[in-house]
């Protein structure tokens, strides 16, 4: 298996804030990697320095044997790598079609046929609703299109920020089942979660957040069976 | 047919304000500032098309290409300039700079053309009659508002339509997210900035035509009611900064026909207090339900 992001000794300040402190990890072709921790343990300031939208201290992360540190964000996305960001984002006041044909923003003409067809197949919803303004869907579908519009770049290396937030459990067992779906047809991704115990039984591998450091990795069920991340993470 | 008459007037001063609107509401929609300096591009577009002819000798119609194209290129320098280094700034700041550069413009404008009003010929002349001769629409007219409406219908396509413009709607929702699609924002910005000041260009030439004179301060008051006329409409919509201008002209046009001409700016003012007492984000602005 080869490393297809690999993340080397990563700083990321906030003004006088060290919000990360030099942490290194990596994701391997055809993995689930999970990074999980508490609200600000430093999760999405991970994913998001990855996607260029914030800038590193020092340290450094590499993609596909690339050093991503001088790309700006517009021109990660057609490496191979897309973000499905925290709160999802999706663009409010444009359809549903719309919002799935900017994730194909950097990608040729042809292939937006055929990514809307696969988005459609992943989320019959939103072939329904795809004239409809994104503003007026539910928190669950808006989560659905975020995800189908970054698939719509046919990344190699999806990150997905916190997907479960604000969904209702149902949701978030779809949601799941969505991810493992794309892990089976060959996506790689890497997933940050508060949701520790539904992150870890999908997971290959995970990795511990505390306070900007790692504290803790393993694979999945390593990591639900270990008592201090029963402890800290999945309630007792 | 006297009311008719001050209706057209009305209409294609209206028009003026409207091609002016439409580029300061195409630049707040997307890069969410005011840019105070666009009516003084609109003098800079008529002094290059007024030295072109004069000068250089050009006939009207490349006149007008050469100062659509230095005003593109000024809008572009501009933002680049001015705007771009404060794009994580406090928009107060912002405001303030775009303040700034309309001075900066105004300033070398009487510095390097000078005070003195110049007489600016009209880009085409003549009228047509009807009823008779009793109503005479001038060909400047019917240009200024044809041209407004092919402005705005070909701007409301390229927002809606192409992949640029939707990219540019995407700007303007939410920069990040436009980023992770693999918008070039910055570029997609000056694009904008590049559209504004060629229309503002446009409405130079029409904006002096009208007049009949040409000097530094000449786009500021229009400048300022197009803003206006923005806001009416609702900023940041196409068919609003249409709207806003021509009833912004309408409503100048019989302020000073039926009431009083030295009252017609307050008239005017007044008629937009009012509506945005009703209607804050103006005629037809709206607020979109977030979902979080």
């Amino acid at each position: 298996m080869a490393a297809i992001l690999q993340v080397n000794q990563l700083c990321v300040d906030y003004g006088n804030i060290h919000a990360l402190k030099g942490i290194s990890f990596l994701v391997n072709e055809g993995e689930i990697v999970t990074l999980i921790g508490a609200n600000g343990a430093g999760k999405s300031t991970t994913l998001n320095t990855i996607a260029g939208l914030l800038k590193k201290a020092s340290g450094s992360v590499t993609f596909l044997d690339a050093d991503l540190s001088h790309v700006p964000t517009h021109k990660i996305v057609p490496r191979g790598l897309a973000l499905v960001p925290e709160g999802r984002r999706v663009f409010l006041q444009m359809t549903v079609k719309e919002n799935l044909e900017m994730g194909a923003y950097a990608r040729g003409g042809d292939t937006i046929a055929q990514g809307l067809e696969r988005a459609y197949a992943l989320f019959p919803r939103l072939k329904e609703r795809r004239t409809q303004v994104a503003g007026t869907l539910s928190g669950g579908e808006q989560q659905m299109l975020a995800m189908g519009r970054a698939l719509m770049s046919n990344p190699q290396l999806l990150m997905l920020d916190e997907p479960s937030m604000g969904l209702a459990p149902i949701l978030v067992d779809q949601i799941f089942e969505i991810i493992q779906n794309l892990h089976k047809s060959g996506v790689t991704i890497l997933l940050v979660e508060q949701n520790a115990q539904a992150a870890l039984s999908v997971a290959d591998r995970g990795y511990v957040l505390e306070t900007g450091k790692l504290v803790a990795s393993g694979t999945g069920a390593e990591l639900l069976a270990s008592p201090a991340i029963k402890k800290a993470y999945l309630g007792g | 047919m006297e009311f008719l008459a001050y209706l057209i007037s009305g209409v294609s001063l209206g028009s003026v304000y409207a091609i002016i609107a439409l580029g300061y509401t195409m630049v707040y929609g997307i890069a969410k500032m005011l840019n105070f300096a666009h009516g003084d591009v609109i003098m800079v577009g008529g002094y290059v098309s007024f030295l072109a002819v004069q000068n250089l000798g050009l006939p009207v119609l490349p006149s007008v290409l050469l100062s659509m194209a230095v005003c593109t290129v000024l809008g572009i320098v501009i933002e680049a300039l001015a705007y771009r280094p404060l794009r994580s700034a406090a928009p107060l700041a912002v405001l303030i700079t775009a303040i700034g550069v309309s001075n900066l413009l105004q300033n070398a404008a009487l510095l390097i053309w000078k005070a003195a009003p110049r007489v600016y010929t009209p880009v085409v002349s003549g009228s047509v009659q009807l009823f008779d001769g009793q109503l005479k629409i001038s060909y400047i007219s019917l240009l200024t508002i044809s041209a407004c409406l092919v402005i705005m219908l070909a701007l409301m396509v390229f927002t809606g339509k192409t992949k640029l413009g939707k990219a540019m709607r995407a700007c303007s929702e939410d920069r990040g997210a436009a980023e992770l699609m693999g918008i070039n924002v910055n570029a997609t910005i000056s694009l904008t900035f590049a559209i504004g000041s060629g229309l503002a260009a446009i409405a130079g030439v029409l904006l002096c035509s009208f007049s009949g004179t040409l000097m530094p301060t000449t786009g500021s008051m229009p400048g300022i009611k197009a803003f206006t006329a923005a806001v009416f409409g609702g900023i940041g919509s196409i068919p609003g900064a249409f709207l806003g201008g021509l009833l912004l002209g309408v409503i100048e046009a019989m302020a000073q026909a039926y009431i009083t001409t030295s009252l017609a700016n307050s008239i005017v003012f007044l008629v937009l207090i009012v509506v945005l007492l009703v209607r804050p984000a103006g005629l037809l602005g709206k607020y979109v339900p977030e979902k979080v």
